[in-house]
């Protein structure tokens, strides 16, 4: 029997072409929003946590706190904040297992005689540092090969770098040479795109010969990577991590010159401006919909008015007020139902359309479209809800026609 | 002496128009047989469209009793008026009443959706229906593809959707041209004859009335005459 209905009202629906498709325009704008947004939103933290479980949630940073003590961005003084005292204290906290230092420095770059300053960052030239540091930074070779024990005048090019990303002129090829500030350096290894910028614009060069081009005292680190022990939380040894270093740079609570970040805490910054945004964009596509019931609601009030003759041949021939109202009930359901699918299709369409974008223009691989089932029968069961509500009050007015009135009606 | 089907007891309406009253019945006393052909004459505003309702089920007295094979359905609620119309009653109307969107079959199924008849039994039944009515060539066609006679013919085979006991004709042959008018007439006959349906029958033709067995006139919201053409 509710097959039926529905077959009339898809028949209605058909024959009412243009104005219902006018009346869906509201729904399948706010639910295009609604599923272009979470769909960008969720891919975009699915992203982000898989980057962070590839780095794995037992590493944290620990950095100088710019503008306290210096002005400038790490690097920028010739001083560096940190220092391998730093290091050795961190390494001895309990809980901590491994520990890598890193400078980064900005230095002149002469490649095919085109002159650049951009920034350089080390390798750590211990085994320990130099494995820590790679995992933290998935650093992988997509030609060539990563540095290892004993290169010195050698460099690991990251992709941007090398595909005229800095040099406009020519492109890097293993075994061209990179002057830094002045001294040659031999590019080894091509990095992966890996879709962070900072990480694809980056040229890797060994500890000691950093040290030694750009004149960088022996003790001077600008971020140390740091493992904790395995079973050991992360949240516990960065507060270890922090009483030590307060004690072996001599800082009071809450004056701390230094910084240190923990996955957990990016993941939750970056979670709740997420949260924030999708709240916002939400609202704006609840409007959409609102409006779009309304709009919903007002066709089948014209819609109950132009078939009132029907409805009261449908009351003359056996049908009950339930049965009218099954039926307007339907049909202003599937008018939303409708809507919604076209607005799906849109939203997903929109959303992959911002995934390539940003992808080609801004090279980034955190903003993915994702399409879970829950959000395609989510938005779809909403929709056809919006409908029937929006719907509700009409139906109720066509059901309760008197079928004498109503078959009277011209 | 047979039963009754229908019978209308001291009925009456009254309809308030603002401030004034107007009697459309006034103590109406009807008694229809089973397998009776019955005409309702009277001129307009006799109170002729006020008793089709009433006797079909569309609307209940203001006052009175409306028996219904003994039941008095005079204070049933909609929904239950509506079961028994379905079941009941068969309408044709002036104006053909077809809906527009729907074709020829789809009409004819439509009183079976009401009474949840399967799909496959409403379409053989309606087919068959419409074979009946000579318009088993056209049933797919919409009523706007057909003549005023063949959607007549149409509502007389959605009248006999769900098999009911009373056909209900109000002015059948209104809108059509005599000849057309006396091919429906025929089938009404037919109806009457051969399946043995209580046929009543309105009109304010004269001579239409002569194929009934009974003729009632109706004035003021009475009957005002009885006349026998047995």
């Amino acid at each position: 029997m509710i097959y039926d209905y529905f077959k009339v009202g898809i028949s209605n629906l058909i024959h009412r072409k243009m104005r219902s498709w006018l009346t869906m325009v509201g729904i399948f704008i706010g639910i295009a929003a609604v599923v272009g947004l979470i769909s960008l939103g969720q891919g975009m933290e699915e992203a982000i946590k898989n980057i962070f479980f590839q780095i794995g949630s037992d590493k944290l940073l620990v950095t100088a706190k710019t503008g306290q003590r210096f002005s400038g961005p790490p690097g920028s003084s010739a001083a560096a904040n940190l220092t391998t005292h730093d290091m050795a204290a961190i390494k001895r906290v309990n809980g901590v297992d491994k520990v890598g230092g890193r400078l980064i420095k900005s230095a002149k770059l002469e490649f095919n005689r085109e002159v650049r300053f951009y920034f350089v960052a080390s390798m750590p030239d211990d085994q320990e540092g130099r494995e820590l540091v790679t995992a933290a930074n998935r650093y992988e070779a997509e030609s060539g090969r990563l540095l290892k024990r004993g290169d010195r005048f050698k460099a690991v090019i990251g992709h941007d770098v090398a595909n005229k990303g800095i040099f406009k002129t020519k492109r890097i090829e293993l075994g061209n040479k990179i002057k830094i500030s002045d001294v040659d350096f031999e590019a080894v290894g091509i990095l992966k795109k890996s879709g962070n910028p900072q990480q694809d614009r980056v040229i890797i060069i060994p500890e000691d010969a950093l040290r030694e081009v750009l004149g960088i005292d022996e003790d001077a680190l600008d971020v140390i990577a740091v493992q904790a022990a395995k079973g050991v939380d992360i949240n516990q040894a960065s507060q270890n991590i922090e009483r030590e270093l307060r004690r072996e740079r001599d800082v009071e609570e809450g004056k701390e010159d230094f910084e240190i970040q923990t996955p957990q805490q990016i993941l939750e910054t970056l979670g709740n401006i997420l949260t924030m945004v999708k709240i916002v964009l939400i609202g704006i596509a609840s409007i959409s919909l609102l409006v779009g019931g309304i709009g919903i609601a007002n066709t089948m009030y014209t819609a109950v008015l132009e078939r009132t003759k029907e409805i009261g041949i449908m009351k003359s021939v056996g049908a009950q007020n339930k049965d009218i109202l099954i039926i307007f009930l339907i049909e202003s359901g599937l008018l939303g139902l409708t809507g919604g699918a076209i607005g799906v299709g849109i939203g997903m369409g929109l959303s992959k359309l911002v995934e390539i974008a940003a992808t080609n223009f801004l090279g980034t691989s955190l903003i993915k479209a994702f399409f879970p089932w829950y959000l395609i029968l989510g938005a779809l069961t909403f929709s056809f809800l919006i409908g029937a509500i929006s719907g509700l009050l009409p139906a109720r007015q066509a059901a309760l026609l008197k079928p004498v009135d109503a078959l009277r009606y011209e | 002496m047979k039963r009754s089907v229908i019978r209308l007891e001291n009925v009456w309406k009254v309809y308030k128009m603002g401030d004034t009253h107007v009697n459309a019945l006034q103590g109406l006393h009807l008694d229809i047989k089973e397998g009776e052909f019955l005409a309702i004459m009277g001129p307009s505003g006799s109170g002729k469209s006020t008793a089709v309702n009433m006797i079909g089920c569309l609307d209940v007295p203001t006052k009175g009793r409306i028996m219904l094979d003994q039941h008095d359905i005079s204070r049933l609620d909609e929904s239950e008026l509506a079961q028994i119309r379905g079941r009941k009653i068969g309408f044709i109307f002036q104006q053909f009443n077809l809906i527009p969107t729907l074709t020829a079959l789809e009409n004819v199924t439509l009183p079976m959706i009401f009474q949840g008849t399967g799909e496959g039994e409403r379409i053989s039944r309606a087919k068959k229906l419409l074979g009946l009515v000579e318009l088993g060539e056209r049933i797919y066609h919409k009523p706007t593809e057909l003549s005023g006679g063949q959607q007549q013919r149409v509502a007389i085979a959605r009248s006999l959707a769900n098999d009911p006991e009373v056909i209900l004709a109000d002015e059948p042959t209104g809108n059509l041209d005599s000849k057309t008018g006396s091919i429906v007439i025929d089938f009404l006959k037919r109806l009457h004859k051969a399946d043995g349906k209580t046929i009543i029958m309105v009109t304010h033709d004269a001579a239409l009335s002569r194929v009934a067995e009974r003729v009632e006139f109706l004035k003021d919201g009475k009957i005002v005459k009885s006349l026998n053409n047995k």
